[in-house]
């Protein structure tokens, strides 16, 4: 085992920001309400992001404070897992895979390369760009040898398949802020596939679906839908498959929406407007509460509502929806119709109930910046949601 | 020339990336075809399918999962079940789930349904490793789609069973690959394993029935449900049944990861699907067969063996994960094997003393045998200390640990004594210290 303690110079104001926090309060929602502290790993890695790549000890307490842990729960794993950074790291913190199957392949080579550009091990280079350090099998081995880097604002890729030479070029990319590529460097081949082109998996065959009449060894007997390949389209149609084309059965029971279902129960009544998610053909603009533009020029950061990230955001911005009020207005009907033209996760807007989120975030919002705009309706809307409490 | 797997028989279809991973095009790959009507089957059938077609535990010991199924309790009492799946892959030459959770993602989730209705479990938790930034966010990506798309969550598939997905990572322990200590990360604690019994079968995650399988195991089972058990029990030979993802590392001319039957030569492996040994398999060296912790193999064993748990067990190695470390006749077998000392050392977790003072004398001793600063007596001591710390911890990785130095001085005995025997006429091989 390493021993690895606390950095002796220790910053004495860092704070998690609001979208840490945030984060860390969805995840918590994964675990048994008792059971918070299982968060505390994900929530170390969301800080840590957060922080700027390493853990401050007020972190750690902050982090402690909103799990209800003692800290010394929170300082014995912040130092048993080593993923966890107690000390300031380069804005590109990369971690050098030097185990066994990296090493055969020339892990050492890199490890020169790192020395000459960088620096010893676990030092920040003098620009504040690039700091390494050795670790242990990263796992993806036939990918060897390969590195992690933390390039990305909420994950660190993988760059796999290095020669002292490719790695030298990501290095100087890293340097001038050009952007990098994850994944093999330079070289032929895809993933974890031989370099060259894959000789498995090819073509058809692969992915050829034996037609089910029953399930094989099936004791009860029970109706089967069945795929079969296209060859047109290089998919796979199946009975009961929806095709984004067709137009709605005037038979509800024949609609996507209830194939499959045990109809005794109830037709689902709304025909979406693709059967399956992720692909768009619809593109009529409802006629909501959308605006032209945000009207003051800062729209509310869309992403704090929990379900919400960069993408739906900027959809929502793209069909005219800036603020948590105008969210917080929505009807049933609304949704419906903002589902029609944003379908990538049906459903999701009612499970995740952006309406009360946005009604609780506008909240927030029109105390922090009241906007002509809002401040007529805010206190419609507040007295609504005060009602909801109640 | 045996009879190699054939494309229409791969269970992974998209284990290179090569086609979309999201819901649309895994189910034109067959993924969650038949769902509602496994689970209508009953668990009984569930789990007698799985027992019939022989699957083994794909993540290193190989124990049967079907029966590993039945131990959880018949009837749910107060304490709710779950199902961990341990996708903390990180037995050094391992990378076989990576490509499963980012490329085939839907298999995985689908086989979390079916294994948690077979076991009662309403939950089901994944635990990544935490380097997996990229593989978490891609799975993560996933269960949405199934989630809006009703195959998960509240009545999933329309079946009236409620399950629940959550994805939950760890920060680069490899001792949380142990399933308890797995659990103990889960919880939000150090990953120190606890000592069985209890087993998690009837206290496991948060003192409640829990099993934990790997990524691997809980994927194949849609498609056997699907393909039938006796599909999957024609590959292979008997006890050792089925496909497996082999990743292939080291020294040959393209490394790859590769579905195949258990069973299959190690050579045809290796030349049919890996471009072969660099400079001709006649340029081998040894192989570990099965990740890090498994013994090598000299070539002469490598010629003729199976892949599959009970020939590897033959020849004192095991299959592990099937992972297949190749190494030429360039390699410095003792620093390979040293620096695999230093890994051990590095995640072993400190509760137990044999394998917390252990790994680090191994380690410390195998450096000089590296140099052959040595005494030759020191290798029967070494392999001695080995013996030591071999099963007598809480957990296995004392003999992980101890395992690679015991199939180093086995089958290459005769090389550390060389480089003993140069370093003391005074011509050491000049060698870079692994750390």
């Amino acid at each position: 085992m390493s021993a690895r303690r606390l950095a002796s110079v220790q910053p004495t104001d860092v704070k998690l920001s609001p979208e840490a926090q945030a984060d860390i309060a969805r995840w918590t929602k994964k675990y048994p309400a008792d059971r918070q502290r299982s968060a505390l790993i994900p929530a170390l890695w969301i800080a840590q992001k957060d922080a700027g790549g390493w853990l401050p000890e007020m972190i750690l307490r902050e982090v402690g404070d909103r799990l209800g842990m003692a800290y010394i729960r929170v300082y014995e794993v912040a130092t048993f897992y080593t993923m966890f950074n107690l000390a300031p790291v380069g804005e590109y913190h990369i971690q050098l895979c030097g185990t066994t199957p990296c090493w055969l392949r020339g892990s050492d080579a890199l490890k020169d390369v790192l020395t000459r550009r960088v620096g010893p091990q676990n030092t920040v280079s003098a620009d504040g760009k690039f700091s390494w350090i050795e670790v242990e099998c990263l796992g993806a081995c036939a990918n060897a040898p390969m590195c992690q880097i933390s390039t990305d604002v909420d994950e660190d890729p993988y760059y796999e398949d290095l020669t002292p030479e490719s790695f030298e070029a990501l290095i100087d990319n890293l340097a001038a802020g050009k952007a990098v590529e994850r994944g093999p460097q330079q070289i032929d081949r895809l993933n974890s596939a031989p370099e060259g082109g894959q000789k498995t998996l090819i073509g058809k065959g692969a992915f050829h679906i034996e037609k089910l009449v029953k399930l094989p060894n099936a004791e009860k007997s029970v109706k089967l839908n069945y795929y079969e390949w296209d060859p047109k389209e290089r998919r796979a149609t199946r009975g009961g498959w929806v095709d984004p084309k067709r137009k709605a059965s005037p038979d509800p029971k024949k609609r996507a929406s209830n194939l499959g279902r045990d109809l005794s129960k109830g037709l689902v009544e709304d025909e979406p407007k693709k059967g399956l998610p992720g692909r768009t053909t619809a593109k009529a603009k409802p006629q909501l509460i959308y605006t032209d533009g945000p009207s003051d020029g800062t729209p509310d950061d869309l992403k704090k509502i929990k379900g919400v990230g960069p993408v739906f955001e900027a959809d929502l911005n793209d069909k005219g929806v800036y603020y948590y009020r105008q969210i917080a207005a929505w009807k049933k009907s609304d949704i419906k119709a903002v589902e029609s033209i944003i379908d990538k996760f049906p459903g999701r807007i009612e499970r995740d109930d952006w309406v009360k989120q946005a009604k609780v975030l506008a909240k927030g919002a029109a105390k922090s910046k009241p906007d002509p705009k809002g401040a007529k309706q805010a206190p419609v809307r507040r007295k609504r949601a005060m009602k909801d409490k109640a | 020339m045996p009879q190699l797997l054939q494309d229409k028989d791969r269970i992974f279809t998209n284990l290179y990336g090569h086609q979309d991973w999201s819901l649309d095009a895994a189910r034109g790959r067959g993924a969650w075809l038949g769902t509602s009507e496994m689970l209508a089957q009953g668990r009984d059938w569930i789990i007698d399918q799985v027992k019939a077609s022989g699957l083994r535990g794909r993540g290193g010991a190989g124990f049967p999962t079907g029966l590993k199924w039945s131990f959880m309790p018949k009837e749910v009492g107060e304490r709710p079940h779950y199902l961990v799946v341990n996708a903390d892959e990180s037995e050094p030459g391992t990378c076989k789930d990576r490509e499963m959770m980012r490329h085939d993602p839907h298999l995985l989730i689908e086989g979390c349904l079916v294994a948690s209705f077979a076991m009662q479990a309403n939950a089901c938790y994944i635990y990544l490793r935490g380097e997996y930034t990229f593989e978490r966010q891609r799975l993560q990506a996933a269960v949405d789609e199934a989630y809006a798309a009703g195959l998960i969550g509240r009545n999933a598939c329309g079946t009236g069973w409620d399950f629940d997905l959550y994805v939950h990572h760890g920060a680069g322990a490899y001792i949380c690959g142990e399933e308890t200590a797995l659990l103990e990360s889960l919880e939000g604690k150090k990953g120190q394993p606890r000592l069985k019994p209890p087993f998690p079968a009837n206290s496991g995650l948060y003192g409640c029935p829990t099993t934990v399988n790997n990524v691997e195991s809980i994927a194949v089972v849609p498609t056997i449900l699907r393909r039938g058990a006796d599909w999957f029990a024609s590959f292979g030979r008997d006890n050792n049944k089925g496909t497996k993802v082999f990743s292939i590392s080291g020294h040959v001319n393209k490394p790859c990861n590769v579905e195949e039957a258990l069973s299959i030569p190690l050579k045809t492996l290796i030349e049919t699907h890996a471009g072969g040994v660099r400079g001709g398999w006649d340029n081998l060296k040894a192989i570990i067969p099965g990740g890090s912790s498994v013994p090598l193999l000299p070539k002469e064993i490598c010629d003729t063996v199976l892949m599959d748990f009970d020939a590897l067990r033959e020849h004192q190695s095991g299959l592990g994960t099937a992972a297949v470390i190749v190494m030429d006749n360039s390699t410095d077998i003792i620093k390979a094997i040293a620096r695999l000392s230093y890994f051990y050392k590095h995640e072993s977790c400190g509760q137990c003393t044999p394998c917390r003072e252990g790994t680090g004398w191994m380690w410390r001793v195998m450096e000089r045998m590296v140099r052959g600063e040595a005494e030759t007596k020191e290798i029967d001591m070494l392999l001695d200390v080995t013996k030591q710390v071999e099963g007598h911890t809480i957990c296995a990785l004392g003999d992980a640990a101890a395992w690679p130095i015991q199939g180093l001085i086995r089958h290459f005995r005769h090389e550390i004594e060389d480089r003993i025997d140069l370093y003391r006429a005074g011509r050491p091989v000049f060698v870079q210290a692994a750390e």
